[in-house]
């Protein structure tokens, strides 16, 4: 007896629907039963996980604020993804996005115009650039496996961020300590409201639309899709794959350093060793989980923002570990792609002769 | 503070709403207890790590236990110094807390801005500097800690060489790596330390690494500037000797830890907290050292009865301040001589003393 996954041949629109749905309460009775077991009460639990992100003006500034960036990043990912170009260095790019914006404000301290702020962010889309563009180059000329140098490129761009703080980019008032100056006024985002609620989700929003457009109005979407799904016959359409692959680099390496750019002028306000608590790699989770859609990729950047601030509130509620916040998490992203497989593929048990002795 | 006048009838509503759908869930939470004192922690680490944060969350237990039904405290571990630091200080904030101990270095700029909108709660910032009207910052003399394993390790060491695994290069490790080579020095002038940069404060399988490369390179005493038993492990197995760093951790490796530069914030959160409650707190900058028991080390073994009495008559020196670590003349790595070291200059410490087999990173 064994247990097979079929593709099914035509797909249920209600169930397509449905499956988030069904992984949210799926998620709900399996995190109630994890509560239980943990001594919690398990509709406190979930109340204060799901509902209560949800239940103040702060909370869901705060929301939106956390899932900014993992909409960026997420959204030129989901893009790179579906033509089959495995960008994995989003982080890397986000760090250097942060670094070349961060010129302006360390380098030209004194510089105070909105035109500071539109420096800051262009320098970020670029450093995001550049840096994806090593992992590109060398994938189109030599054949460099794409997964791996756009990792490697992470980690000398943390190296590098963490060399420029404690060193020459170090704030000589700042006791040696390892961090730049602050960045006041037009090196900031401008925020709205009271919050750290800042324009920088109006970017990501636009952003996100723009792609989804691209996606699905236009011959470049069109492109991306067939390089992606079938790239011969791309080749015999005329489209070229190495520009494809020069093209989905540049935009989501682009976005990650925008992305970088605006968190050290929003949240952070300065450089410092730590300026992105890992955004580059949720990402990644981020645009699976958005059904590699850009319009996906906002619900699920919020659904996991969600998911992070009811994890600390947790903690401070309940005195629930981190460590169980985080599986919890895990249970989520576990059903919602349960789910999804579902809608695509249909199980079976097949019982009694294996392939082999069927031959 | 919002402006609660322009309060539209809607948010009421809102309020209202939200109000009845928890009691629907059951979640009234617990019964809010008006008249007692909320104070909370944030960490950078797992409270899980037997090392700085741990110590860190006894201090937190030792409130509970001393002003027992008094207070109510709670915790969020695992914060990072970065974008969401803010937001787990802003929460504790609203949450009614009127104390919040942020515990590492990083938070310092987040603890300050969240302190300026909530002008009414009192922070205290662990081992930063920048301190406002609710914002006291506190900090223990680690280095005098570190002065008399130094002379321990330079008493022990056979090979010459003691290997010393750190985090980051700011003021606090320096000063530590100094205070160690002085005490090893005074009482053994032939002594190496060499030194590996792990980049973390907490990160078991890069320690446990680093620790192995410098038992290659000959050190057979080790010691650490970071937070997991996992360098202490590996000496253990390797049956050379070393130092336990934040907390105890002789029970992880008995054979292997003669003691540990262990904090104890206890004392120090007790007396802030009782300082709310009788109203008398105020923005106070302290650093403390073993005369006040906020640096203690555990009871000296697996070392010779004169060793360990050297050691004894060394923290008994500290604690009555004939002996400082940083008096006297100090050599520096550059050949430069300096005299009487000040506060500022342990706080601002970039430089090593002459000896250092290492080149200070930025």
């Amino acid at each position: 007896m064994r247990f097979e996954l079929e593709k099914r041949s035509e797909r249920s629109l209600v169930m397509a629907w449905a499956s988030p749905v069904i992984a949210v309460v799926a998620t709900m009775i399996t995190g109630g039963l994890i509560f239980a077991i943990l001594g919690k009460p398990p509709l406190t639990a979930l109340w204060v996980f799901f509902v209560e992100p949800f239940s103040s003006l702060w909370s869901l500034q705060e929301l939106v604020v956390k899932a900014t960036p993992l909409i960026l990043i997420g959204v030129g990912l989901s893009v790179a993804y579906r033509a089959n170009v495995w960008n994995i260095g989003a982080e890397g790019q986000l760090t250097a996005g942060a670094l070349a914006g961060s010129m302006v404000p360390i380098l030209f301290n004194s510089w105070q115009s909105p035109l500071t702020l539109v420096a800051m962010l262009v320098l970020g889309i670029l450093g995001g650039m550049i840096w994806a563009l090593v992992p590109a180059l060398l994938k189109v000329k030599t054949g460099a496996n794409e997964i791996l140098v756009s990792l490697m490129m992470v980690y000398v761009a943390q190296l590098l961020l963490d060399w420029l703080v404690r060193g020459p980019w170090r704030d000589p008032h700042g006791y040696n300590f390892p961090k730049s100056v602050s960045f006041e006024d037009w090196q900031t985002m401008p925020t709205i409201g009271d919050g750290r609620l800042n324009i920088g989700i109006v970017i990501a929003v636009v952003v996100a639309i723009a792609l989804a457009v691209l996606m699905r109005r236009t011959i470049k979407g069109y492109e991306v899709r067939v390089m992606g799904e079938a790239p011969r016959a791309g080749r015999f359409a005329g489209f070229s794959a190495d520009r494809m692959v020069i093209f989905v680099f540049l935009l989501s390496g682009g976005l990650a350093g925008l992305a970088g750019v605006i968190e050290v002028a929003s949240t952070v306000g300065q450089l410092q060793p730590n300026i992105s608590p890992g955004y580059g790699f949720t990402a990644i989770i981020v645009a699976f989980l958005g059904r590699l859609d850009p319009i996906g990729v906002v619900v699920a950047a919020l659904m996991l923002a969600v998911s992070y601030l009811g994890g600390e509130a947790a903690q401070i509620a309940l005195g629930l570990s981190d460590k169980a916040a985080r599986v919890f998490q895990g249970v989520l992203l576990f059903w919602v792609l349960a789910c999804d497989t579902l809608i695509l593929y249909r199980p079976r048990l097949v019982f009694g002769t294996t392939p082999e002795a069927a031959r | 503070m919002k402006n609660w006048s322009a309060l539209t009838r809607r948010d009421a509503m809102k309020t209202a709403l939200l109000g009845s759908v928890a009691l629907a869930a059951g979640a009234a939470g617990p019964a809010a207890a008006a008249d007692k004192l909320k104070a909370a922690w944030v960490y950078v680490g797992p409270v899980g790590d037997f090392g700085y944060s741990y110590q860190h969350d006894q201090g937190r237990k030792a409130v509970e236990k001393e002003l027992g039904d008094k207070v109510v405290t709670s915790y969020v571990e695992n914060v990072p110094e970065g974008p969401d630091a803010e937001r787990a200080i802003e929460r504790l904030a609203r949450d009614g807390n009127q104390i919040i101990f942020t515990t590492s270095f990083g938070f310092m700029d987040p603890t300050i801005k969240v302190a300026k909108k909530y002008p009414k709660v009192k922070f205290a910032h662990a081992t930063g500097y920048k301190r406002a009207e609710n914002v006291s910052t506190f900090s223990a003399r680690f280095y005098e800690g570190r002065y008399v394993i130094g002379q321990i390790a330079g008493k022990m060491t056979k090979s010459n060489v003691i290997g010393y695994i750190v985090s980051f290069p700011i003021p606090e490790v320096v000063s530590g790596i100094n205070a160690f080579m002085l005490g090893a020095q005074s009482v053994n002038p032939n002594v190496k330390v060499k030194i590996v940069w792990v980049n973390s404060w907490y990160d078991p399988g890069k320690e446990a690494d680093a620790a192995k490369v410098l038992i290659g390179q000959g050190a057979d005493i080790l010691t650490q500037h970071t937070d997991s038993t996992a360098p202490l492990q590996v000496a253990q197995e390797k049956g050379i000797l070393g130092f336990g760093q934040s907390s105890d951790m002789a029970k992880f490796a008995p054979k292997a830890q003669i003691t540990a530069i262990t904090d104890d914030w206890d004392g120090y959160y007790v007396d802030q907290v009782k300082q709310v409650l009788a109203g008398t707190w105020k923005s106070t900058d302290t650093w403390d050292g073993m005369a006040k028991g906020m640096v203690v080390l555990p009871p000296i073994v697996n070392v010779p009865d004169d060793v360990k009495a050297m050691a004894e008559k060394t923290m008994a020196g500290i604690k009555d301040g004939s002996i400082k670590p940083f008096g006297g003349k100090i050599t520096k790595q550059d050949g430069t001589v300096v005299e009487n070291l000040d506060d500022g200059a342990i706080l601002s410490m970039n430089w090593y003393v002459k000896g250092i087999d290492d080149k200070l990173p930025g």
